[in-house]
């Protein structure tokens, strides 16, 4: 059980984060709900990269061979995914900034109909 | 949709994901394991490269054409923002008024400016040897500067912040990359290729061929494209209000 444990926190936190997605009231809660979903994917990866006893991959103060590394493909993927997220929270809540000036509202179930 | 139906397709889809995503994670080798056959290569490549932050050397070395595409998706999100929240034609621009700030907190904030500012860029420049790099360390900068705001005012944070010479810099920053990337292809082997410039001593500044350039690079452009996105929402919340009478 423990050996897929971390693998399966991640889909846990995915699923949670769809839930809040699906049932938000309120834009600002949604955006925060999507970084939830995509935080799962750091762990996935971390997850996956990890090696029992391993350390940081970084030389700065280690010996090269002297003790087992953690992955280091995976940890330079979840910067990247990091980065990412961080742009696309910030693009999300400037459109959420732009449809609440123009509806006047920033719940997702009033925004239906299409206004001109 | 009700929210009735909208949470019977959420429970069938979820479930659904759950038992593939269970089936695909029993498979999967088991956590811990021994066998990282892609992150051993990547050590190996590091060290041969002398970069001793293996993660800087897989971003800017092994992937750097990735992070350019990484980098072109930061410099359009915030294209983006700063096209979505301009000043409208029906919105005028206040002064803010200075605000009252308590004495500890503006001591803490103008002592810990310029410490958070050498921090970032420490980060920076040794991206190659220990963790962090231009990512983290361009966020840091980009923090210090608006350690103004809540020691000071917001008008102390706009004088160290001319927004326009930090969306210069974002795209300078963006362009030294390609520029970087396009003398590897002129000088050495391939685009982005590490072959141009001597490895140097490992663990040292001056080690990594590439990387330490292309981390400042990466840097450069974090930072001010960080700084261009809060200037954009705080503008927002403080100095752009609605024309009164529409």
């Amino acid at each position: 059980m423990m050996s897929v444990l971390p693998y399966l926190i991640a889909g846990w936190i995915f699923l949670v984060g769809c839930y809040g997605l699906a049932t938000s009231r309120h834009l600002v809660h949604a955006v925060g709900c999507l970084t939830v979903c995509q935080s799962s994917t750091y762990v996935l990866l971390l997850s996956v990269g990890y090696r029992d006893g391993g350390t940081a991959p970084v030389f700065s103060d280690l010996k090269p061979g002297s003790r087992p590394l953690v992955d280091p493909v995976v940890q330079a993927l979840a910067l990247t995914d990091v980065v990412v997220g961080a742009t696309i929270t910030a693009l999300l809540l400037a459109l959420v900034v732009q449809v609440a000036k123009r509806h006047g509202t920033l719940d997702p179930d009033e925004l239906s109909e299409l206004r001109g | 949709m009700s929210r009735r139906l909208r949470l019977w397709i959420l429970t069938v889809g979820g479930l659904g994901f759950a038992l593939l995503f269970t089936a695909a994670c029993l498979r999967l080798p088991d956590f811990g394991g021994n066998s990282h056959p892609y992150g051993d290569r990547a050590v190996g490549a590091a060290l041969a490269h002398h970069t001793a932050n293996v993660v800087s050397a897989v971003n800017f070395d092994q992937r750097a054409f990735d992070t350019l595409g990484e980098e072109t998706i930061l410099f359009a999100a915030v294209l983006g923002t700063v096209v979505l929240l301009r000043q409208t034609p029906d919105e005028r621009q206040v002064r803010p008024t200075p605000a009252q700030i308590s004495v500890p907190i503006r001591r803490y904030a103008l002592t810990m400016l310029p410490v958070t500012l050498l921090v970032g860029l420490y980060v920076v420049v040794h991206g190659q040897l220990s963790p962090g790099g231009g990512f983290q360390g361009g966020v840091v900068a980009a923090t210090a500067l608006h350690l103004l705001y809540i020691g000071a005012d917001y008008r102390a944070l706009e004088r160290i912040r001319p927004v326009g010479l930090y969306e210069v810099g974002d795209a300078v920053g963006e362009g030294v990359y390609l520029v970087l990337g396009i003398a590897g292809l002129l000088g050495g082997s391939a685009f982005l290729a590490n072959t141009l410039i001597p490895y140097g001593t490992f663990n040292t500044l001056a080690s990594g061929g590439f990387v330490p350039l292309l981390n400042a690079a990466v840097g450069m452009e974090v930072a001010c494209a960080v700084v261009v996105l809060l200037a954009g929402f705080l503008d927002q919340a403080v100095e752009i209000e609605k024309e009164a009478g529409t």
